[in-house]
């Protein structure tokens, strides 16, 4: 079985910029992995622009923004494997891919990092009620068939869901000739960034139905209708509410979800993001496996992910080198009042660099102050003028701070 | 010239498919018309996919009668057909003290069908199921239960028939049948078809067919069952199927295992109309509450697909396995719900020994294969195997489907079969690829091009389950 220093599942925004900080690191002897036939993930099919403002401080197509690390892993020479598949992993850090080339291959790796990204909440997940029709798509596929495939999915559409492909996808469908009729959100708020609610739906008409769902879905073979229905404070459809549409195409963009079907394989525990449970250094709970990315937890701005990304590299790097010690007194992170989440979920003492906690509230906030606080000592507060789930909010603690905790440290909002 | 065929077998399913199976171990003209794009497309493809042991149905039935022959044809039949199949046994509980006296009465009738069962203490059924609700007071064990999948059971089934023989006709729909001299015409939507022997496997539909022939005292009565589908995921639910005790309704919500290691919870059980197979929450949400009472744990956000399918309920009760009143040629193989799935072999044999018989001269055929030529499941294959099968074939190690680990040469070998799919759905019936937590969401384009490809046609007529639920709207470079 070959023997390897670190091994990067995935070559998305997240596997890519991971490999060049772990190159950049001193990592010599490593490898990315890449399931599709080119390098570069979804960002492949993402052809709009907006990515790119804080890592290039320019405005970048996916491709773009993708091609910056593609022209750097092959400036750096590191190697790449494409159209291969993980099919197995140990928690002894063996893995197995598969490919038309090598066949089944084992690779003994020392580090890992799991940069797998995330997949679309469909139909099924939801339990979308009514027919078993064609014409129900996600977001993400339908943008795949067009922007890749050059095939369009339909003519009248109706969008579920305001997340941000929900959004860019009405403007895309609108520029190639199909009739956008509206976006139903079931929030009271919409769950996309609020650049793309201008610039996807106001500019192009498109009308955007808040607390509102689909109550049933209709066709025969094809899509032919759905019905929307008013949803009360509980999400429970309200009777007598109903708006039909008739459409050939249903657009879900009701979420993403970490996809990291790997973790099924290992002992590790994984969090309330569907992703692993991590530390500072973007380490899950098997001391020289990584994650990073959206398969960790999604993020709204790409730029994060490969922030995110480069430091589970460099962590990587420094595991390699012994200068990780796992033993470490662990510190758990909870999150506290209006807080859906928060990574990493526990840090070791005696940190390398300082921390940053990424969260997320859970409703739309205004006028609030984050607090990090361990007991009644409070270690850091951050004023936030305004709040929205949609945006992943991140502050940061210094090293130094960390030494004077002892119990775990809580993030919480409060009003100011 | 018409083209006479022997036989004219009405309905794909497990049933007709195991009948066409059944009749080419003889030397016959005969062919099998659905009005679907595939076979098993309709109630054979979503229901419990469970090989009952017979401990439920009334002694004395046909229920009763094929249901326990049935059974005991299974371990060679999934062997020729070469489908998944785990013999993993059921347990009926009693949540309640005095449901206990019921399952003693179950005994008795599983005594009287010949079915080997054994009363289960508390104490034994947590230990082979932990996750049952503590409350548990008892249970039925009947061990020769298992679950099977559904879909290539049906699959090979008609490839098996093909390759001994018999033609598979897709799309066509029956709108009238007469009888001419001494056989039938068959009008269907496509063309008229002849033939001596008419056999009506047609489901839920099959009172509809058999009215054609004769005025008929029974009707099918659909009944609507809607399902969860849970992903497989690592903890483990349960390890057997789970039912509650029996009532007029049927068998109750069941949790099981699948064949697949995948996890079902349902059916519901009210009539509805036999095109119907929406789901609603309403629903859903009774199932959950009623499978929770006896799985507590059931992780429901795991579920990946709810979906819901149609049973052929009869009037009258009990599986219908007869000639036509007026017409000893023309055979009625209806009603055909629970224990559907384990009969239908018993049921083609005794279709084919005592009503094709005597009306039909049948001369064995000497090339009848019962095999089908094993397909490569390579998530089953060692190491070894697959890495031979690759060095074989390079597209066994191309993974399609990143969920379920299916290969390009998973799904181009079922390309290249005589039961070959059409659609989508057909892909993911006979490969699972597209079966898992994404949905088809990555695969799902690959797939579709590789069909267009396969077919030489365009990607908008690749429909996602039959003829008319296209994908692809149009090509956006497409002339105008």
């Amino acid at each position: 079985m070959r023997q390897i220093d670190l091994v990067v599942i995935g070559s998305g925004a997240a596997g890519m910029a991971a490999a060049i900080e772990a190159k950049k690191n001193g990592v010599n002897d490593l490898l990315i992995l890449e399931k599709d036939d080119k390098l570069g993930g979804i960002l492949n099919q993402c052809i709009h622009n907006g990515f790119g403002l804080t890592e290039f401080k320019e405005e970048l197509t996916g491709p773009e923004y993708l091609q910056r690390f593609v022209d750097e892993v092959k400036r750096l020479e590191i190697p790449y494997k494409l159209n291969a598949q993980v099919t197995d992993l140990t928690n002894d850090k063996v893995l197995t891919y598969s490919s038309k080339e090598d066949g089944l291959v084992k690779l003994q790796a020392k580090a890992i990092i799991m940069a797998t990204g995330c997949y679309e909440r469909n139909a099924g997940a939801i339990m979308l009620p009514g027919d078993r029709c064609s014409g129900v798509i996600t977001a993400g596929t339908a943008q795949r068939y067009l922007n890749i495939n050059g095939l369009m999915v339909g003519k009248r559409v109706v969008i579920l869901g305001s997340g941000d492909i929900g959004l860019i996808m009405a403007r895309r469908l609108t520029l190639e000739g199909a009739k956008v009729l509206c976006v139903s959100e079931i929030m009271p708020y919409s769950a996309g960034l609020n650049r793309n609610i201008q610039q996807c739906l106001i500019d192009y008409d498109i009308p955007l139905y808040l607390s509102r769902t689909v109550s049933k879905v209709v066709g025969k073979d094809r899509l032919e209708k759905v019905i929307l229905s008013a949803v009360d404070e509980n999400l429970q459809i309200i009777p007598n509410t109903e708006m039909e549409f008739e459409c050939d195409t249903l657009i879900l963009s009701v979420g993403l979800i970490p996809y990291v079907s790997l973790l099924n394989y290992i002992d590790c525990p994984i969090s309330s993001t569907k992703g692993a449970v991590v530390n500072q250094y973007m380490e899950t709970m098997i001391p020289g496996i990584f994650t990073a990315g959206n398969c960790l937890h999604v993020h709204d701005v790409v730029d994060f992910v490969s922030q995110e990304a480069r430091l589970a590299g460099r962590s990587a790097a420094l595991y390699l080198k012994n200068e990780i010690d796992n033993n470490e007194n662990k510190i758990n992170i909870k999150p506290g009042n209006n807080i859906s989440y928060v990574l990493p979920q526990f840090v070791l003492e005696n940190s390398v660099d300082d921390i940053t906690f990424k969260f997320r509230v859970r409703k739309p906030l205004k006028d609030q102050v984050v607090m990090i606080k361990s007991g009644d000592v409070v270690l850091g507060k951050v004023v936030k003028p305004a709040l929205i789930p949609s945006e992943m909010v991140m502050v940061n603690l210094s090293k130094e701070k960390l030494q004077e905790v002892k119990d775990e440290i809580v993030i919480s909002v409060e009003d100011r | 010239m018409k083209q006479i065929h022997d036989v004219l077998i009405i309905g794909a399913g497990v049933t007709g498919t195991m009948i066409a199976r059944e009749l080419s171990k003889y030397k016959l003209d005969a062919v099998i018309i659905d009005k679907s794009n595939d076979a098993g497309n309709l109630t054979s493809s979503a229901n419990s996919a469970i090989i009952h042991s017979g401990y439920d149905p009334e002694p004395g039935t046909n229920k009763a009668k094929f249901n326990v022959l049935g059974n005991k044809m299974y371990p060679q039949i999934v062997k020729d057909l070469d489908v998944e199949y785990i013999p993993c046994g059921s347990l009926t509980i009693a949540l309640e003290e005095e449901q206990l006296e019921i399952l003693k009465d179950l005994k008795e009738r599983s005594r009287i069908n010949g079915v080997e069962v054994k009363l289960l203490s508390k104490e034994e059924v947590l230990k082979l199921e932990p996750n049952i609700n503590p409350e548990v007071k008892g249970a039925l064990y009947a061990p020769t239960a298992g679950v099977i999948d559904p879909f290539n059971l049906v699959v090979h089934a008609m490839e098996n028939a093909i390759d001994n023989g018999v033609a598979f006709l897709r799309n066509h729909e029956v709108k009238d049948i007469k009888k001419e001299n001494d056989y039938f015409v068959v009008k269907t939507n496509k063309e008229d078809l002849y033939a001596r022997v008419v056999i009506n496997a047609a489901g839920v539909k099959a009172d509809k067919i058999a009215s054609m022939i004769e005025d008929i005292d029974w009707a099918i009565t659909p009944r609507k069952g809607e399902y969860y589908l849970l992903d497989h995921y690592k903890e483990g639910l349960v390890n057997r199927t789970i039912f509650p005790l029996p009532s007029k309704k049927g068998k109750g919500i069941l949790v099981s295992i699948t064949s697949s290691g995948n996890y079902i919870v349902g059916p519901s059980s009210e009539f509805a109309n036999p095109d119907d197979v929406s789901t609603d929450a309403p629903t859903l949400a009774n199932i959950k509450a009623s499978a929770s009472l006896m799985v507590p744990s059931i992780p429901f956000k795991e579920t990946i697909r709810v979906f819901s399918g149609l049973r052929a309920t009869c009037t009258r009760h009990d599986f219908i396995v007869e000639p036509a009143k007026s017409e000893r040629n023309f055979i009625n193989v209806a009603g055909i719900e629970s224990p559907g799935f384990v009969s239908a072999p018993a049921i083609a044999e005794y279709v084919v020994n005592e009503l094709v018989k005597p009306v039909l001269k049948l001369e064995k055929n000497p090339n009848f294969n019962p095999k089908v030529k094993p397909y490569h499941r390579m998530h089953y294959l060692s190491e070894e195997q697959q890495n031979q099968a690759i060095k074989e074939n390079s597209d066994f190690g191309e993974i399609v489907c990143n969920c379920e680990h299916i290969s390009l040469g998973e799904i181009k070998e079922a390309l290249a079969r005589s039961c070959p799919p059409v659609s989508i759905k057909g892909v993911k019936r006979r490969t699972r690829a597209g079966f898992g937590r994404c949905q088809g969401g990555f695969c799902q384009p690959k797939i579709l091009l590789l069909l267009a490809k396969h077919y030489g046609v365009s990607p908008t007529k690749i429909p996602l389950n039959e003829d008319g639920s296209y994908i692809i709207d149009h090509l956006i470079k497409e002339a105008k």
